[in-house]
């Protein structure tokens, strides 16, 4: 597994540096980029060619963490991706996000704003739509399950089939994780009746995991760094929590016990607040850490540019394979965190004793 | 700042994807692997358990064959005592019997030696009586006769009695 992630590793390194690398290059085939690509790189490429010293980091920034209507791999290899629009007057809609590709960015009465991220908008300003489009991050939320899907059911015939067999290969690596998930994370904080919840916390950790460390690939979507990724994976867990709880959990928000009436006027909004405090933290904390830890590479390739010196780029590269290191870990600790986090406000809230973690 | 805000469509698929890849996993790869790694705990379990077992009956078993030993032993020898001591005893009895046979047999012989000699005795004395009547008789007689032949046949006679 090892030598996996190294080689993975090392292949990502050598393609962060050249998706970096590509505006130099895309210089000398100008005309091919600015056709495929958007208006606020049509910009920045314009600048860079003019004067190369504009070069916006926070643009480029913002450009790669956010979410897309298209994937671009890189600089001129772009896959469309469908946008599906519902409106009430026209219903559904679906046709290609290429079809943007033209000088107004609009098609069909609708406009690819680009700001902080990108943006569908009727051109008639009365109308209202809601974008359901096949984003870069629901097409890589879509791969990352498909993988998913594919791996753990691969392995699960190991178990139909050989069950009276030593584990081999990938199969041992993955009963790894399943244990360690299952006996260090989620039996000890859940309590006895832990095998309910094991299905839901363990995808939880696969998912998170494997969404994390696809995002460290290059050219791929920042999944787990989007707010509303996290938000849904921690709403989740907000109701599993809720709906599994019991009456001492919902007898000890109201009338904490050993705690004298007047202070009841503070302590029931604490606790009230608390509640919400816990999805709100988990939510949070991985689309912040994610989030940090792509500015923090982006931020070093950029420096590059800025520096405008190949002489600086050994020293960058060094650094981000040592931030790299770091992220793989980070995909790793966030999962296992989320999942033990989850873990934990689910066991607070099933225990059948009403001393409550008060996990904050 | 867009970067905080949640897109409702991206919520939209992420609820739908995430649920889905939740139930797909939890039915076709969750249970059975979760099945198969419980089984195999018991069954590792089941066989370490079974190996104490053994262990333990291997260790009974094993000092039940040495009392066997022990006792197979000590029947051997008190059989071997018993045998010995048969044999002594029949040695002995043997010994006995004989001595005493030896004893009862000198005992016959010492009694028809008395008994002989007790005849024998009986004889002599009547003989002897017999000669000192014939004696006596011829000594009469020449008595009568000579006395001077008289008493020379008594000298006579005294020593040859003498001699017998």
């Amino acid at each position: 597994m090892y030598i996996h992630i190294r080689r993975f590793f090392t292949i990502a390194l050598v393609a962060t540096t050249c998706l970096f690398s590509a505006p130099t290059r895309a210089q000398h085939e100008g005309e091919k980029v600015t056709e495929s690509i958007n208006e606020q790189e049509h910009e920045i490429e314009h600048k860079l060619e003019e004067s190369e010293e504009k070069f916006n980091i926070g643009e480029m920034i913002m450009h790669h963490i956010a979410d897309s209507h298209e994937w671009e791999i890189t600089h001129g290899v772009v896959i469309p991706l469908p946008v599906i629009l519902y409106s009430a007057d026209r219903g559904i809609e679906v046709f290609s996000s290429s079809n943007f590709h033209n000088d107004h960015h609009e098609y069909n009465g609708y406009h690819l704003v680009h700001g902080d991220s990108e943006q569908i908008v009727p051109v008639d300003e009365s109308r209202k739509i809601y974008d359901f489009s096949i984003t870069k991050n629901v097409a890589s939320m879509l791969l990352s399950a498909v993988i998913l899907i594919l791996i753990f059911t691969s392995i699960a015939k190991f178990y139909k089939n050989n069950s009276r067999r030593a584990p081999r290969g990938f199969q041992s690596a993955m009963e790894v994780i399943i244990l360690f998930i299952r006996d260090e994370v989620v039996k000890p904080n859940v309590g006895p009746k832990y095998e309910k919840y094991l299905p839901y916390l363990l995808t939880l950790f696969f998912f998170i995991l494997i969404n994390n460390i696809m995002g460290l690939l290059p050219g791929s979507a920042n999944l787990t760094g989007n707010i509303a990724v996290t938000m849904t994976l921690a709403v989740l867990t907000f109701i599993v929590v809720h709906l599994n709880a019991n009456g001492n959990y919902y007898k000890h928000l109201v009338r904490p016990t050993g705690v004298p009436i007047p202070l009841l006027l503070i302590m029931i909004p604490v606790e009230i607040v608390g509640v919400f405090m816990k999805p709100f933290s988990l939510m949070v904390r991985l689309f912040a850490n994610i989030t940090a830890g792509h500015i923090i590479l982006l931020s070093l390739f950029g420096l590059i540019f800025i520096f405008q010196s190949f002489m600086i780029a050994p020293v960058i590269s060094l650094f981000a394979l040592f931030l790299n290191f770091i992220e793989i870990m980070v995909a790793f600790i966030q999962a296992f965190i989320f999942t033990l986090l989850s873990s934990m406000y689910i066991g607070s809230a099933i225990e059948e004793h009403s001393h409550a973690d008060h996990g904050h | 700042m867009s970067l905080l805000t949640p897109n409702p469509g991206l919520i939209f698929w992420m609820l739908v994807v995430f649920l889905l890849v939740v139930f797909i996993l939890a039915k076709f790869a969750w249970k059975p692997i979760i099945k198969g790694l419980k089984d195999r705990e018991n069954e590792i379990q089941g066989a370490l358990d079974l190996a104490e077992r053994t262990r333990a009956e291997m260790v009974q078993l094993k000092s039940d064959n040495e009392k066997l030993i022990a006792e197979a032993n000590a029947v051997r020898d008190q059989i071997l005592r018993d045998a010995k001591d048969a044999a002594d005893r029949t040695i002995a009895e043997s010994k006995d019997k004989a001595a005493v046979e030896a004893q009862k047999m000198i005992e016959g012989a010492r009694e028809s030696i008395r008994n002989e000699q007790q005849v024998a005795v009986a004889k002599i004395r009547k003989e002897v009586a017999t000669l000192s009547l014939e004696i006596a008789e011829k000594v009469l007689q020449r008595e009568l006769k000579d006395k001077e032949a008289q008493e020379k046949l008594i000298a006579e006679l005294a020593s040859s009695a003498r001699l017998n």
